[in-house]
């Protein structure tokens, strides 16, 4: 049992983003435990993707090709890389930490009799083993997770966490693998993806953008946020719970299940910083946080941040952009 | 519709959290505790779901003697009865070991359909349901934002990345993982809190279950993240603290 295993993430053809940065993790992961990395892409007729993964410094491309792998399904998925993984033999398997790798890769980990270590954020080695650094508490703390048993280990990586353009160029020999794969063991039919009726809200437009979480407390005070929006003439956003909640519509929701906005400036009001809005929101040119915990996890992406209950701080502020504006 | 729903207790939100001696856990002797949040939405889920096609609604809880408290709540809101898996120690165990019990608990019941949150608050492995249902050998869908019945089965809505969906047939029984928001979660009433208290909570232990903690991924060390950006936090009243955002958006980001 040696070498990183990486697993990316295709859709149709397309990548998910995060699997570059997932890979450039794994060969980190690999120099540092003096191993070998190599990665696989699951699907029909992927050669081409697969053409792509060979440009990369990797010892081994695997085509996991299958013509029951064309649409996504957690069982097909875990019986084909099940396969590809008894054959590989890797100490360790890395995936990027997406909706689909949430619903496939426990599974995955089970079968090997392992845990998948989710969401990690860092790794350090520590006697040739790698200890994976993942947050508890939505953000607010973390912990050092260390992989026991045999292996081999299965563990994926959070958003953000890898830089892919670190990633090494190299060449890589790629190798088919076909799965022994039935139409009877596959028990889930996964019908076409789709979108809601079309947004009316376009959030990625907005110059600024002022948005509202759990810290508003209730309904009846999102006036209270609307007002600052007004005065900075401003788009207003939200968090998941307060979308969840029917307090502002679904189209207002910023994070990995809403929108994804890049504006001059987002304010985060009473919004804590979990991962899942943080990656929405991370790319706004200025990020402003209001927030009575110092500890709140949003100060960590925060270039300007007031410590403060936001029912005294958004008035006071309502005020001053007021006066500045004459 | 037979249905098992797993519930988990958690700190609640908003809790000023400190690590314990061993540097292992969180110190609880001090905290409230609630409804891990997405399993507040299972258990509605749950409920609406026997509303409409009939059956029974069981709570499934693995956790210390204060977690009856939560699981009293869960009945109050109308599950119809529940089994607690008592086990003081829960760090002991990893996900594998939390999935393990609970699927053995849930195994005898056979239950047409195991709802739990898609992930926790306090762990946020975001897996146990998903293992849960490979130990059984059950379909597994994850993220789920509808559950309706289609023929012999359930049609199900997954949430995807970036505002996508996709809906997803399966057979019964199966195990779906529900994300907050899915429907408007209920109050309980007086009559439901009344009744709660006649109502059937089993308790197992887990010994009794024949799962000991052989954990294959252990928590070292617990630790208060390092920031690593420069954040400018701006002092002083609400008033000052104001004025000086301002000035930074008016004369630094240039947006007033
Ligand atoms: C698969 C998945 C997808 C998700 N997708 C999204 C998504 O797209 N978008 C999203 O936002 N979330 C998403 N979430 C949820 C996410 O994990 C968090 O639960 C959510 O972002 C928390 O919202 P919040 O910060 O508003 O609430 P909380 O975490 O409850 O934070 C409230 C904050 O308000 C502060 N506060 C309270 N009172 C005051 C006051 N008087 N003055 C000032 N501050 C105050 C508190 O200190 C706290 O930091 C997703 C989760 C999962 C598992
Ligand atoms: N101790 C527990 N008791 C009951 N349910 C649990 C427990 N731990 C996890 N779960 C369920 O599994 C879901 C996912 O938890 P996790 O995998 O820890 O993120 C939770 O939302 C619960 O529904």
């Amino acid at each position: 049992m040696s070498g990183v295993l990486v697993i990316m993430e295709q859709r149709g053809g397309a990548w998910n983003r995060m699997s570059w940065e997932t890979l450039a993790a794994g060969q980190q992961l690999a120099a540092q435990t003096g191993q070998t990395a190599s990665t696989a892409v699951a699907g029909q007729g992927i050669g081409a993707l697969a053409g792509e993964l060979a440009r990369k410094k990797l010892e081994r491309v695997y085509a996991v090709d299958h013509a029951l792998l064309g649409a996504y399904t957690a069982d097909g998925y875990t019986a084909a890389l099940e396969q590809l993984i008894r054959k590989a033999s890797p100490s360790l398997v890395l995936f990027p930490h997406t909706y689909q790798v949430r619903d496939f890769a426990p599974k995955l980990a089970t079968r090997f009799g392992q845990v998948l270590i989710s969401d990690t954020i860092g790794f350090r080695v520590d006697g040739g083993a790698p200890v994976f650094a993942r947050q508890l508490f939505q953000g607010k703390l973390n912990a050092d997770v260390k992989p026991g048993g045999a292996g081999p280990y299965f563990a994926s990586v959070q958003a953000g966490a890898f830089r892919a353009d670190q990633l090494q160029d190299g060449s890589a020999q790629v190798e088919n693998f076909t799965p022994d794969l039935s139409a009877d063991e596959i028990r889930a039919k996964p019908l076409d993806p789709f979108r809601e009726s079309a947004r009316a809200v376009d959030l990625t437009a907005a110059e600024i953008i002022v948005s509202v979480g759990r810290g508003i407390k209730e309904k009846d005070n999102i006036p209270i946020v609307e007002e600052l929006a007004k005065a900075l003439g401003a788009e207003l956003a939200a968090s998941r719970p307060i979308c969840d909640s029917g307090w502002l519509p679904m189209e207002r929701q910023v994070g990995s299940s809403g929108q994804t906005v890049s504006p001059k400036v987002y304010l985060a009001v009473g919004i804590s910083g979990a991962i899942q809005h943080l990656v929405g929101m991370k790319g706004a040119k200025t990020i402003v946080a209001i927030n009575k915990d110092s500890n709140a996890p949003i100060f960590e992406v925060a270039d300007y941040g007031i410590v403060g209950d936001l029912f005294e701080v958004v008035p006071a502020l309502v005020e001053e952009v007021k006066k500045a504006k004459g | 519709m037979k249905i098992i729903v797993s519930i988990k207790q958690v700190p609640v939100r908003d809790s000023q959290l400190r690590i314990d001696a061993s540097g292992h856990w969180i110190q609880e002797n001090d905290l409230s505790f609630e409804i891990n949040e997405p399993d507040a939405y299972a258990l509605e889920e749950g409920l609406q779901l026997k509303e409409k096609h009939g059956g029974e609604v069981i709570a499934l809880c693995l956790g210390p003697a204060r977690a009856s408290q939560t699981i009293r709540e869960a009945l109050a809101k109308g599950a119809d009865r529940a089994i607690h898996i008592e086990e003081e120690n829960l760090t002991s165990f990893d996900t594998l070991g939390i999935a393990k019990l609970l699927a053995k608990a849930a195994e005898s019941e056979k239950p047409d359909l195991i709802l739990t949150g898609l992930q926790s608050d306090d762990l946020g492995s975001g897996q146990t349901g998903v293992v849960m249902a490979e130990i059984l050998g059950l379909p597994s869908a994850t993220i789920i934002m509808a559950v309706e019945t289609a023929g012999s089965g359930i049609r199900v809505k997954r949430e995807l990345e970036d505002g996508w969906f996709q809906n997803v047939e399966m057979p019964l029984p199966a195990v779906l993982t529900i994300q907050s928001g899915i429907n408007k979660l209920r109050y309980a009433t007086l009559m439901g809190i009344k009744k709660a208290k006649t109502k059937e909570i089993k308790r197992l232990r887990p010994a009794e279950l024949g799962v000991t903690a052989a954990p294959a991924a252990i928590i070292e060390r617990v630790y208060l993240p390092q920031r690593t950006k420069q954040t400018q936090i701006l002092e002083g009243s609400a008033k000052e603290a104001a004025a000086k955002l301002v000035e930074k958006l008016k004369f630094e980001v240039r947006v007033i």
